[in-house]
Protein backbone atom coordinates (compact mmCIF):
# COMPACT_ATOMS: atom_id res chain seq x y z
CA UNK A 1 0.00 0.00 0.00
CA UNK A 2 1.31 3.43 -0.89
CA UNK A 3 2.08 6.00 1.70
CA UNK A 4 -0.01 9.09 2.05
CA UNK A 5 1.09 12.45 0.82
CA UNK A 6 1.21 14.01 4.27
CA UNK A 7 3.53 11.39 5.62
CA UNK A 8 5.93 11.94 2.76
CA UNK A 9 6.16 15.64 3.54
CA UNK A 10 7.86 14.89 6.79
CA UNK A 11 10.52 12.69 5.32
CA UNK A 12 13.46 14.72 3.96
CA UNK A 13 14.99 11.65 2.34
CA UNK A 14 12.26 11.46 -0.26
CA UNK A 15 12.26 14.02 -3.06
CA UNK A 16 9.41 16.48 -3.23
CA UNK A 17 8.19 15.36 -6.63
CA UNK A 18 6.38 12.11 -6.22
CA UNK A 19 5.97 9.47 -8.86
CA UNK A 20 2.60 9.44 -10.62
CA UNK A 21 1.39 6.06 -9.37
CA UNK A 22 1.25 7.13 -5.75
CA UNK A 23 -1.43 9.69 -6.48
CA UNK A 24 -3.99 7.24 -7.81
CA UNK A 25 -7.07 6.19 -5.96
CA UNK A 26 -7.43 2.51 -5.38
CA UNK A 27 -10.42 0.22 -4.96
CA UNK A 28 -10.04 -2.38 -2.26
CA UNK A 29 -12.50 -5.14 -1.54
CA UNK A 30 -12.66 -6.12 2.11
CA UNK A 31 -14.54 -9.38 2.16
CA UNK A 32 -17.00 -11.05 1.38
CA UNK A 33 -15.13 -13.50 3.54
CA UNK A 34 -12.27 -12.01 5.47
CA UNK A 35 -10.47 -13.18 8.62
CA UNK A 36 -11.36 -9.96 10.43
CA UNK A 37 -15.04 -10.15 9.51
CA UNK A 38 -17.56 -11.70 11.85
CA UNK A 39 -19.70 -12.86 9.00
CA UNK A 40 -19.86 -12.64 5.27
CA UNK A 41 -20.14 -9.08 4.10
CA UNK A 42 -18.39 -7.11 1.40
CA UNK A 43 -17.00 -3.66 1.98
CA UNK A 44 -15.87 -1.93 -1.19
CA UNK A 45 -13.53 0.86 -0.19
CA UNK A 46 -12.02 3.61 -2.26
CA UNK A 47 -8.60 4.45 -0.94
CA UNK A 48 -6.28 7.36 -1.28
CA UNK A 49 -3.11 6.01 0.18
CA UNK A 50 -4.23 4.45 3.43
CA UNK A 51 -7.18 6.76 3.83
CA UNK A 52 -10.66 5.45 3.13
CA UNK A 53 -12.37 8.17 1.13
CA UNK A 54 -15.51 6.30 0.17
CA UNK A 55 -17.05 2.96 0.94
CA UNK A 56 -19.99 0.84 -0.02
CA UNK A 57 -21.41 -2.11 1.90
CA UNK A 58 -22.95 -5.14 0.29
CA UNK A 59 -24.93 -7.60 2.38
CA UNK A 60 -27.22 -10.53 1.68
CA UNK A 61 -24.69 -13.33 1.35
CA UNK A 62 -26.38 -15.24 4.15
CA UNK A 63 -30.00 -14.60 3.21
CA UNK A 64 -31.90 -17.77 4.10
CA UNK A 65 -35.47 -16.48 3.76
CA UNK A 66 -36.15 -17.06 7.44
CA UNK A 67 -39.25 -14.89 7.33
CA UNK A 68 -40.67 -16.90 4.43
CA UNK A 69 -39.90 -20.18 6.19
CA UNK A 70 -41.75 -19.03 9.30
CA UNK A 71 -44.91 -18.60 7.24
CA UNK A 72 -44.89 -22.30 6.46
CA UNK A 73 -44.37 -23.50 10.04
CA UNK A 74 -46.72 -23.65 13.00
CA UNK A 75 -46.30 -21.16 15.81
CA UNK A 76 -44.03 -23.42 17.80
CA UNK A 77 -42.10 -24.68 14.78
CA UNK A 78 -41.26 -21.14 13.70
CA UNK A 79 -39.36 -20.85 16.94
CA UNK A 80 -36.42 -22.86 15.65
CA UNK A 81 -35.88 -20.38 12.82
CA UNK A 82 -35.39 -17.64 15.39
CA UNK A 83 -32.55 -19.66 16.94
CA UNK A 84 -30.38 -19.07 13.93
CA UNK A 85 -30.79 -15.31 13.94
CA UNK A 86 -28.03 -14.73 16.42
CA UNK A 87 -26.05 -17.81 17.26
CA UNK A 88 -24.38 -16.37 20.35
CA UNK A 89 -27.46 -15.06 22.13
CA UNK A 90 -30.02 -17.57 20.93
CA UNK A 91 -32.21 -17.56 24.02
CA UNK A 92 -32.99 -13.86 23.65
CA UNK A 93 -34.28 -14.47 20.13
CA UNK A 94 -36.48 -17.31 21.38
CA UNK A 95 -37.86 -15.22 24.20
CA UNK A 96 -38.59 -12.26 21.93
CA UNK A 97 -40.53 -14.34 19.44
CA UNK A 98 -42.45 -16.24 22.12
CA UNK A 99 -43.36 -13.04 23.94
CA UNK A 100 -44.77 -11.59 20.72
CA UNK A 101 -46.97 -14.65 20.16
CA UNK A 102 -48.01 -14.70 23.81
CA UNK A 103 -49.05 -11.07 23.54
CA UNK A 104 -51.25 -12.00 20.59
CA UNK A 105 -52.75 -14.87 22.57
CA UNK A 106 -53.08 -12.86 25.80
CA UNK A 107 -51.26 -15.56 27.74
CA UNK A 108 -49.43 -14.98 30.96
CA UNK A 109 -46.33 -17.03 31.72
CA UNK A 110 -46.05 -18.06 35.41
CA UNK A 111 -43.45 -16.33 37.55
CA UNK A 112 -40.99 -19.21 37.61
CA UNK A 113 -41.05 -19.42 33.81
CA UNK A 114 -40.33 -15.71 33.61
CA UNK A 115 -37.39 -16.03 35.98
CA UNK A 116 -35.93 -18.88 33.96
CA UNK A 117 -36.28 -16.80 30.82
CA UNK A 118 -34.55 -13.88 32.47
CA UNK A 119 -31.71 -16.14 33.59
CA UNK A 120 -31.28 -17.58 30.10
CA UNK A 121 -31.44 -14.11 28.51
CA UNK A 122 -28.73 -12.73 30.74
CA UNK A 123 -26.53 -15.79 30.30
CA UNK A 124 -26.87 -15.29 26.54
CA UNK A 125 -26.09 -11.60 26.84
CA UNK A 126 -22.87 -12.32 28.70
CA UNK A 127 -21.93 -14.91 26.07
CA UNK A 128 -22.69 -12.39 23.32
CA UNK A 129 -20.63 -9.60 24.82
CA UNK A 130 -17.75 -11.92 25.68
CA UNK A 131 -17.60 -13.08 22.07
CA UNK A 132 -17.81 -9.56 20.70
CA UNK A 133 -15.21 -8.01 22.99
CA UNK A 134 -12.93 -11.03 22.80
CA UNK A 135 -13.03 -11.20 19.02
CA UNK A 136 -12.44 -7.50 18.54
CA UNK A 137 -9.54 -7.62 21.00
CA UNK A 138 -8.07 -10.53 19.07
CA UNK A 139 -8.27 -8.59 15.83
CA UNK A 140 -6.14 -5.91 17.45
CA UNK A 141 -3.59 -8.47 18.59
CA UNK A 142 -4.92 -9.34 22.03
CA UNK A 143 -5.13 -13.07 21.61
CA UNK A 144 -4.89 -13.77 25.33
CA UNK A 145 -8.06 -11.80 25.95
CA UNK A 146 -9.82 -13.79 23.28
CA UNK A 147 -8.86 -17.08 24.90
CA UNK A 148 -9.87 -15.90 28.36
CA UNK A 149 -13.21 -14.63 27.12
CA UNK A 150 -13.95 -17.73 25.10
CA UNK A 151 -13.30 -19.68 28.28
CA UNK A 152 -15.93 -17.52 29.99
CA UNK A 153 -18.31 -18.02 27.09
CA UNK A 154 -17.81 -21.74 27.44
CA UNK A 155 -19.13 -21.57 31.02
CA UNK A 156 -22.19 -19.76 29.71
CA UNK A 157 -22.70 -22.29 26.94
CA UNK A 158 -22.41 -25.11 29.45
CA UNK A 159 -25.24 -23.60 31.48
CA UNK A 160 -27.38 -23.27 28.36
CA UNK A 161 -26.49 -26.81 27.31
CA UNK A 162 -27.44 -28.06 30.72
CA UNK A 163 -30.89 -26.56 30.42
CA UNK A 164 -31.71 -26.90 26.71
CA UNK A 165 -29.51 -29.71 25.47
CA UNK A 166 -28.13 -27.53 22.70
CA UNK A 167 -25.40 -24.96 22.81
CA UNK A 168 -26.12 -22.63 19.93
CA UNK A 169 -29.40 -23.96 18.55
CA UNK A 170 -31.31 -24.02 21.76
CA UNK A 171 -35.06 -23.65 21.05
CA UNK A 172 -35.15 -22.90 24.74
CA UNK A 173 -38.69 -21.57 25.09
CA UNK A 174 -42.15 -22.57 24.00
CA UNK A 175 -45.17 -20.42 23.31
CA UNK A 176 -46.79 -20.16 26.73
CA UNK A 177 -43.78 -20.96 28.86
CA UNK A 178 -40.76 -23.18 29.08
CA UNK A 179 -40.41 -26.79 27.95
CA UNK A 180 -39.36 -28.10 31.36
CA UNK A 181 -38.23 -27.09 34.80
CA UNK A 182 -34.66 -26.49 35.88
CA UNK A 183 -32.36 -29.38 36.59
CA UNK A 184 -31.25 -29.88 40.16
CA UNK A 185 -28.14 -27.89 40.99
CA UNK A 186 -28.40 -25.68 37.93
CA UNK A 187 -28.80 -22.52 39.96
CA UNK A 188 -25.64 -23.29 41.93
CA UNK A 189 -23.79 -23.69 38.65
CA UNK A 190 -25.03 -20.26 37.62
CA UNK A 191 -23.56 -18.72 40.76
CA UNK A 192 -20.28 -20.53 40.17
CA UNK A 193 -20.15 -19.38 36.53
CA UNK A 194 -20.90 -15.79 37.54
CA UNK A 195 -17.93 -15.90 39.90
CA UNK A 196 -15.68 -17.24 37.16
CA UNK A 197 -16.89 -14.63 34.66
CA UNK A 198 -16.20 -11.86 37.13
CA UNK A 199 -12.61 -13.06 37.46
CA UNK A 200 -12.23 -13.14 33.69
CA UNK A 201 -13.69 -9.65 33.35
CA UNK A 202 -11.25 -8.33 35.90
CA UNK A 203 -8.30 -9.94 34.13
CA UNK A 204 -9.37 -8.71 30.72
CA UNK A 205 -10.10 -5.26 32.04
CA UNK A 206 -6.50 -4.98 33.20
CA UNK A 207 -5.24 -6.38 29.91
CA UNK A 208 -7.27 -4.06 27.71
CA UNK A 209 -8.39 -0.87 29.45
CA UNK A 210 -4.87 -0.07 30.59
CA UNK A 211 -3.28 -1.15 27.34
CA UNK A 212 -2.02 1.80 25.38
CA UNK A 213 -2.11 0.06 22.01
CA UNK A 214 -5.68 -1.09 22.47
CA UNK A 215 -6.95 2.24 23.78
CA UNK A 216 -5.25 4.30 21.11
CA UNK A 217 -6.64 2.15 18.37
CA UNK A 218 -10.16 2.39 19.79
CA UNK A 219 -10.38 5.96 21.07
CA UNK A 220 -11.98 8.38 18.66
CA UNK A 221 -12.30 5.72 15.96
CA UNK A 222 -15.62 4.86 14.36
CA UNK A 223 -17.24 7.85 15.98
CA UNK A 224 -20.84 8.77 15.29
CA UNK A 225 -22.71 11.67 16.85
CA UNK A 226 -25.84 11.13 18.93
CA UNK A 227 -28.02 12.75 16.32
CA UNK A 228 -26.74 10.58 13.48
CA UNK A 229 -26.96 7.50 15.68
CA UNK A 230 -30.65 8.20 16.27
CA UNK A 231 -31.16 8.85 12.58
CA UNK A 232 -29.63 5.49 11.82
CA UNK A 233 -31.83 3.75 14.35
CA UNK A 234 -29.02 2.69 16.68
CA UNK A 235 -30.05 0.80 19.80
CA UNK A 236 -28.31 -1.19 22.48
CA UNK A 237 -24.65 -0.66 23.43
CA UNK A 238 -23.97 1.47 20.37
CA UNK A 239 -26.67 4.01 21.21
CA UNK A 240 -25.75 3.96 24.89
CA UNK A 241 -22.14 4.71 23.95
CA UNK A 242 -23.32 7.99 22.45
CA UNK A 243 -24.91 9.03 25.74
CA UNK A 244 -28.53 7.94 25.55
CA UNK A 245 -29.53 5.48 28.24
CA UNK A 246 -32.17 3.72 26.19
CA UNK A 247 -32.59 0.14 27.30
CA UNK A 248 -35.76 -1.82 26.62
CA UNK A 249 -35.32 -3.72 29.87
CA UNK A 250 -35.76 -0.41 31.71
CA UNK A 251 -38.03 1.54 29.38
CA UNK A 252 -40.50 -1.19 28.45
CA UNK A 253 -40.00 -3.65 31.31
CA UNK A 254 -40.65 -7.26 30.39
CA UNK A 255 -40.05 -10.56 32.18
CA UNK A 256 -38.86 -9.68 35.70
CA UNK A 257 -36.39 -6.89 34.97
CA UNK A 258 -38.42 -4.27 36.83
CA UNK A 259 -38.19 -6.32 40.04
CA UNK A 260 -34.39 -6.34 40.03
CA UNK A 261 -31.80 -3.76 40.92
CA UNK A 262 -29.34 -2.93 38.16
CA UNK A 263 -28.08 0.03 36.15
CA UNK A 264 -27.79 1.02 32.52
CA UNK A 265 -24.20 1.99 31.67
CA UNK A 266 -23.85 5.01 29.39
CA UNK A 267 -20.89 6.35 27.42
CA UNK A 268 -20.23 9.84 26.10
CA UNK A 269 -18.19 9.85 22.93
CA UNK A 270 -19.87 7.24 20.76
CA UNK A 271 -16.54 5.81 19.64
CA UNK A 272 -15.22 2.28 19.70
CA UNK A 273 -13.68 2.62 23.14
CA UNK A 274 -16.98 3.69 24.67
CA UNK A 275 -18.74 0.76 23.06
CA UNK A 276 -16.17 -1.56 24.54
CA UNK A 277 -16.53 0.04 27.99
CA UNK A 278 -20.33 -0.08 27.84
CA UNK A 279 -20.22 -3.77 26.95
CA UNK A 280 -17.78 -4.54 29.77
CA UNK A 281 -19.99 -2.79 32.30
CA UNK A 282 -23.12 -4.44 30.93
CA UNK A 283 -21.62 -7.85 31.60
CA UNK A 284 -21.09 -6.86 35.21
CA UNK A 285 -24.72 -5.72 35.40
CA UNK A 286 -25.86 -9.00 33.88
CA UNK A 287 -23.91 -10.82 36.57
CA UNK A 288 -25.81 -8.81 39.16
CA UNK A 289 -29.12 -9.69 37.52
CA UNK A 290 -28.20 -13.37 37.50
CA UNK A 291 -27.33 -13.36 41.19
CA UNK A 292 -30.57 -11.62 42.12
CA UNK A 293 -32.61 -14.01 39.97
CA UNK A 294 -31.00 -17.02 41.62
CA UNK A 295 -31.71 -15.55 45.04
CA UNK A 296 -35.36 -14.76 44.39
CA UNK A 297 -36.60 -17.42 41.95
CA UNK A 298 -40.00 -18.69 43.10
CA UNK A 299 -41.39 -22.19 42.83
CA UNK A 300 -44.41 -23.31 40.87
CA UNK A 301 -45.16 -24.18 37.24
CA UNK A 302 -42.99 -22.92 34.39
CA UNK A 303 -45.70 -22.88 31.72
CA UNK A 304 -49.18 -21.54 31.31
CA UNK A 305 -51.80 -24.08 32.46
CA UNK A 306 -53.85 -23.49 29.29
CA UNK A 307 -53.94 -26.88 27.55
CA UNK A 308 -54.77 -25.31 24.18
CA UNK A 309 -51.36 -23.64 24.15
CA UNK A 310 -48.89 -25.54 26.30
CA UNK A 311 -47.63 -28.93 25.26
CA UNK A 312 -48.11 -31.59 27.98
CA UNK A 313 -45.04 -32.94 29.72
CA UNK A 314 -43.42 -35.99 28.15
CA UNK A 315 -44.52 -38.04 31.17
CA UNK A 316 -48.15 -37.28 30.34
CA UNK A 317 -47.72 -37.68 26.59
CA UNK A 318 -46.37 -41.19 26.93
CA UNK A 319 -48.18 -42.07 30.14
CA UNK A 320 -51.90 -41.40 29.71
CA UNK A 321 -54.45 -40.99 26.95
CA UNK A 322 -55.41 -37.42 27.86
CA UNK A 323 -51.81 -36.28 27.59
CA UNK A 324 -51.41 -38.13 24.29
CA UNK A 325 -54.54 -36.52 22.85
CA UNK A 326 -53.50 -33.13 24.08
CA UNK A 327 -50.12 -33.59 22.44
CA UNK A 328 -51.70 -34.70 19.17
CA UNK A 329 -54.15 -31.81 19.09
CA UNK A 330 -51.32 -29.35 19.45
CA UNK A 331 -49.05 -31.01 16.90
CA UNK A 332 -51.52 -31.91 14.13
CA UNK A 333 -51.59 -29.67 11.11
CA UNK A 334 -54.64 -27.44 11.05
CA UNK A 335 -55.11 -27.73 14.83
CA UNK A 336 -52.22 -26.62 17.00
CA UNK A 337 -52.15 -23.30 18.76
CA UNK A 338 -54.93 -21.18 17.31
CA UNK A 339 -53.86 -17.58 17.37
CA UNK A 340 -56.62 -15.03 16.82
CA UNK A 341 -56.31 -12.46 14.07
CA UNK A 342 -54.12 -9.54 14.99
CA UNK A 343 -50.71 -8.00 14.82
CA UNK A 344 -48.20 -7.15 17.47
CA UNK A 345 -44.73 -5.66 17.76
CA UNK A 346 -42.68 -6.93 20.65
CA UNK A 347 -39.18 -5.71 21.31
CA UNK A 348 -36.62 -7.23 23.64
CA UNK A 349 -33.14 -6.08 24.49
CA UNK A 350 -30.92 -8.39 22.50
CA UNK A 351 -27.22 -8.64 23.16
CA UNK A 352 -26.75 -6.11 20.43
CA UNK A 353 -29.75 -3.83 20.79
CA UNK A 354 -33.43 -3.75 20.12
CA UNK A 355 -34.55 -7.06 18.70
CA UNK A 356 -38.13 -6.61 17.59
CA UNK A 357 -40.64 -9.11 16.31
CA UNK A 358 -43.59 -7.88 14.29
CA UNK A 359 -45.90 -10.88 14.20
CA UNK A 360 -49.12 -10.99 12.21
CA UNK A 361 -51.82 -13.61 12.54
CA UNK A 362 -54.36 -13.56 9.75
CA UNK A 363 -56.86 -16.35 9.05
CA UNK A 364 -56.68 -18.26 5.82
CA UNK A 365 -59.69 -18.16 3.48
CA UNK A 366 -61.39 -21.43 4.45
CA UNK A 367 -61.05 -20.89 8.20
CA UNK A 368 -64.21 -20.08 10.14
CA UNK A 369 -62.98 -19.33 13.67
CA UNK A 370 -60.84 -16.36 12.64
CA UNK A 371 -57.64 -17.97 13.90
CA UNK A 372 -54.56 -19.33 12.22
CA UNK A 373 -52.25 -22.11 13.32
CA UNK A 374 -49.38 -20.60 11.34
CA UNK A 375 -47.88 -17.13 11.45
CA UNK A 376 -49.03 -15.04 8.51
CA UNK A 377 -45.94 -12.94 8.75
CA UNK A 378 -42.99 -12.86 11.13
CA UNK A 379 -40.83 -9.83 10.72
CA UNK A 380 -37.63 -9.58 12.69
CA UNK A 381 -36.16 -6.17 13.31
CA UNK A 382 -32.47 -7.01 13.62
CA UNK A 383 -30.38 -4.65 15.74
CA UNK A 384 -27.22 -4.80 13.65
CA UNK A 385 -28.97 -3.87 10.40
CA UNK A 386 -28.79 -0.20 11.27
CA UNK A 387 -25.19 -0.45 12.45
CA UNK A 388 -24.05 -1.95 9.19
CA UNK A 389 -26.03 0.66 7.27
CA UNK A 390 -24.09 3.34 9.15
CA UNK A 391 -20.70 1.68 8.55
CA UNK A 392 -19.72 3.90 5.59
CA UNK A 393 -20.21 6.96 7.75
CA UNK A 394 -18.10 5.46 10.52
CA UNK A 395 -15.15 4.32 8.40
CA UNK A 396 -14.96 7.08 5.79
CA UNK A 397 -12.07 9.47 6.35
CA UNK A 398 -10.25 7.02 8.57
CA UNK A 399 -7.45 4.59 7.87
CA UNK A 400 -7.87 1.15 6.37
CA UNK A 401 -6.63 -0.39 9.60
CA UNK A 402 -9.50 1.31 11.46
CA UNK A 403 -12.08 -0.73 9.57
CA UNK A 404 -11.22 -3.75 11.71
CA UNK A 405 -11.84 -2.29 15.21
CA UNK A 406 -14.94 -0.44 14.00
CA UNK A 407 -16.35 -3.54 12.43
CA UNK A 408 -15.57 -5.52 15.54
CA UNK A 409 -17.28 -3.00 17.78
CA UNK A 410 -20.59 -3.02 15.86
CA UNK A 411 -20.81 -6.78 16.41
CA UNK A 412 -22.42 -7.63 13.11
CA UNK A 413 -24.15 -11.00 13.08
CA UNK A 414 -24.76 -12.40 9.62
CA UNK A 415 -27.72 -14.50 10.70
CA UNK A 416 -29.87 -11.63 11.85
CA UNK A 417 -28.56 -9.12 9.35
CA UNK A 418 -29.56 -11.15 6.31
CA UNK A 419 -32.15 -13.41 7.92
CA UNK B 1 -63.05 1.61 19.00
CA UNK B 2 -60.74 3.63 21.16
CA UNK B 3 -60.62 7.40 21.45
CA UNK B 4 -58.47 9.32 19.04
CA UNK B 5 -54.79 9.53 19.91
CA UNK B 6 -53.25 12.96 20.50
CA UNK B 7 -50.92 12.37 17.55
CA UNK B 8 -53.91 11.66 15.36
CA UNK B 9 -55.63 14.89 16.41
CA UNK B 10 -52.44 16.79 15.59
CA UNK B 11 -52.24 15.14 12.18
CA UNK B 12 -55.89 15.76 11.43
CA UNK B 13 -55.56 19.40 12.32
CA UNK B 14 -53.09 19.76 9.50
CA UNK B 15 -54.35 17.13 7.05
CA UNK B 16 -58.06 16.56 7.74
CA UNK B 17 -58.59 13.40 5.69
CA UNK B 18 -55.19 11.74 5.93
CA UNK B 19 -56.07 9.23 8.67
CA UNK B 20 -58.46 6.53 7.50
CA UNK B 21 -58.66 4.39 10.61
CA UNK B 22 -57.04 3.76 13.96
CA UNK B 23 -56.94 1.10 16.65
CA UNK B 24 -54.92 0.10 19.69
CA UNK B 25 -54.67 -3.68 19.58
CA UNK B 26 -52.58 -5.26 22.38
CA UNK B 27 -51.43 -1.79 23.36
CA UNK B 28 -49.87 -1.04 19.97
CA UNK B 29 -51.35 2.18 18.70
CA UNK B 30 -51.89 2.07 14.97
CA UNK B 31 -52.96 4.65 12.42
CA UNK B 32 -53.96 3.67 8.91
CA UNK B 33 -53.12 6.62 6.73
CA UNK B 34 -53.29 7.87 3.17
CA UNK B 35 -49.99 6.98 1.50
CA UNK B 36 -49.74 10.20 -0.45
CA UNK B 37 -49.51 12.19 2.79
CA UNK B 38 -46.85 9.99 4.39
CA UNK B 39 -44.00 12.44 4.01
CA UNK B 40 -45.84 15.35 5.61
CA UNK B 41 -47.18 13.14 8.41
CA UNK B 42 -43.71 11.74 9.12
CA UNK B 43 -42.25 15.25 9.11
CA UNK B 44 -44.93 16.35 11.54
CA UNK B 45 -44.26 13.34 13.77
CA UNK B 46 -40.54 13.90 13.74
CA UNK B 47 -40.34 17.64 14.09
CA UNK B 48 -43.30 18.52 16.27
CA UNK B 49 -44.37 15.40 18.14
CA UNK B 50 -40.90 14.11 18.96
CA UNK B 51 -41.10 10.77 17.15
CA UNK B 52 -37.45 10.97 16.21
CA UNK B 53 -36.72 7.27 15.93
CA UNK B 54 -37.70 5.08 12.97
CA UNK B 55 -37.69 1.66 14.58
CA UNK B 56 -38.81 -0.51 11.74
CA UNK B 57 -40.18 -0.47 8.24
CA UNK B 58 -41.70 -3.49 6.60
CA UNK B 59 -44.63 -4.69 4.54
CA UNK B 60 -47.23 -7.43 4.78
CA UNK B 61 -48.93 -9.18 1.87
CA UNK B 62 -52.54 -10.10 2.65
CA UNK B 63 -53.36 -11.94 -0.59
CA UNK B 64 -56.24 -12.50 -1.47
CA UNK B 65 -57.66 -9.76 0.73
CA UNK B 66 -58.28 -6.34 -0.73
CA UNK B 67 -56.42 -4.06 -0.21
CA UNK B 68 -53.59 -6.49 -0.59
CA UNK B 69 -50.45 -4.76 0.67
CA UNK B 70 -49.72 -2.95 3.85
CA UNK B 71 -46.54 -0.96 4.35
CA UNK B 72 -45.90 -0.76 8.09
CA UNK B 73 -43.81 1.88 9.89
CA UNK B 74 -42.89 1.78 13.55
CA UNK B 75 -41.95 5.07 15.18
CA UNK B 76 -40.72 5.79 18.65
CA UNK B 77 -40.33 8.93 20.72
CA UNK B 78 -37.02 8.64 22.55
CA UNK B 79 -38.05 11.18 25.19
CA UNK B 80 -41.40 9.77 26.26
CA UNK B 81 -40.81 6.24 24.91
CA UNK B 82 -44.19 6.36 23.18
CA UNK B 83 -44.58 4.20 20.12
CA UNK B 84 -46.77 4.65 17.08
CA UNK B 85 -47.39 2.42 14.10
CA UNK B 86 -48.38 3.82 10.72
CA UNK B 87 -49.85 1.64 8.03
CA UNK B 88 -50.46 2.37 4.39
CA UNK B 89 -52.77 0.07 2.49
CA UNK B 90 -52.44 -0.43 -1.21
CA UNK B 91 -53.96 -2.67 -3.82
CA UNK B 92 -51.70 -1.89 -6.72
CA UNK B 93 -49.54 -4.51 -8.37
CA UNK B 94 -46.49 -2.44 -7.45
CA UNK B 95 -47.47 -0.36 -4.42
CA UNK B 96 -45.83 3.05 -4.40
CA UNK B 97 -45.19 5.13 -1.31
CA UNK B 98 -42.97 8.14 -0.71
CA UNK B 99 -39.49 7.53 0.62
CA UNK B 100 -38.44 8.67 4.08
CA UNK B 101 -34.71 8.78 3.32
CA UNK B 102 -34.67 12.56 3.62
CA UNK B 103 -35.82 12.30 7.24
CA UNK B 104 -34.05 9.17 8.51
CA UNK B 105 -30.89 7.80 6.89
CA UNK B 106 -31.75 4.26 7.98
CA UNK B 107 -34.89 4.38 5.82
CA UNK B 108 -32.54 3.97 2.88
CA UNK B 109 -31.72 0.37 3.74
CA UNK B 110 -35.13 -0.58 5.09
CA UNK B 111 -36.73 0.63 1.89
CA UNK B 112 -34.26 -1.24 -0.25
CA UNK B 113 -35.08 -4.38 1.72
CA UNK B 114 -38.80 -3.80 1.38
CA UNK B 115 -38.42 -3.30 -2.38
CA UNK B 116 -36.30 -6.41 -2.65
CA UNK B 117 -38.58 -8.76 -0.76
CA UNK B 118 -42.04 -7.26 -1.38
CA UNK B 119 -41.73 -5.12 -4.49
CA UNK B 120 -42.91 -1.95 -2.80
CA UNK B 121 -41.67 1.05 -4.72
CA UNK B 122 -40.39 4.04 -2.76
CA UNK B 123 -40.61 7.28 -4.67
CA UNK B 124 -37.67 9.59 -4.10
CA UNK B 125 -35.29 6.88 -2.93
CA UNK B 126 -31.77 7.66 -4.14
CA UNK B 127 -30.74 4.13 -5.03
CA UNK B 128 -33.60 1.64 -4.97
CA UNK B 129 -31.87 -1.64 -5.73
CA UNK B 130 -31.97 -5.09 -4.21
CA UNK B 131 -30.13 -5.62 -0.95
CA UNK B 132 -30.60 -9.26 0.12
CA UNK B 133 -30.85 -10.85 -3.31
CA UNK B 134 -28.85 -10.36 -6.48
CA UNK B 135 -29.87 -7.92 -9.17
CA UNK B 136 -30.83 -10.61 -11.68
CA UNK B 137 -33.33 -12.25 -9.31
CA UNK B 138 -36.88 -12.27 -10.69
CA UNK B 139 -39.86 -11.57 -8.46
CA UNK B 140 -40.20 -10.61 -4.84
CA UNK B 141 -39.96 -13.65 -2.59
CA UNK B 142 -41.94 -12.56 0.46
CA UNK B 143 -45.10 -12.04 -1.58
CA UNK B 144 -47.66 -14.72 -0.91
CA UNK B 145 -47.90 -15.67 -4.59
CA UNK B 146 -44.18 -16.44 -4.76
CA UNK B 147 -43.91 -20.21 -4.24
CA UNK B 148 -41.69 -21.10 -1.32
CA UNK B 149 -40.06 -24.00 -3.14
CA UNK B 150 -39.21 -22.05 -6.27
CA UNK B 151 -35.57 -22.09 -7.25
CA UNK B 152 -33.79 -19.59 -9.44
CA UNK B 153 -30.40 -20.01 -11.05
CA UNK B 154 -27.71 -17.76 -9.69
CA UNK B 155 -26.89 -15.55 -12.64
CA UNK B 156 -23.91 -13.32 -12.24
CA UNK B 157 -23.41 -9.98 -13.89
CA UNK B 158 -22.51 -9.96 -17.61
CA UNK B 159 -18.74 -9.66 -17.19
Amino acid sequence: MSQTETELDYDPAIPEEEPEYQQQEMLLNVGPSHPAMHGIIRIVTKLSGELVIDSDIEIGYLHRAMEKSCEDATWNQALIYTDRLNYVSTCINNVGYCMAVEKLLNVEVPARGQYIRTLLCEISRIADHLTCVGASAMELGGFTVFLYMIKGREYMYELIEDYCGGRVTTASTRVGGMPHDLREGWLDKVLWAVKEVRTILKECDILLTYNRIFVERMQGIGKLSTERAIGYGFTGPLLRATGIGYDIRKDYPYLVYDKLDWNVPVGHNGDNLDRYLVRMEEMEQSCRILEQCVASIPGGPVSSPDKRITLPSKKDTYGNIEGLMNHFKLIMSGHGIRVPMGEVYQAVEGGNGELGFYVVSYPEEHVTDGCNDKPWRVRCRPPCFSYVAAMPEMINNSLVADIVPTFGSINMIGGELDR
Amino acid sequence: MTDKFPEQIAIEKKLPHAVYDWHAQHGDRTLIIDGTHLLSIATLLKEQLGYNFLVDLTAVDYLPRKPRFEVVYHFMNLETKARLRLKIQSDEQVPTVPSLTSLWPIANWYERECWDLFGVKFEGHPNLKRIMLYEEFKGHPLRKDYPKTKRQPLIGPEN
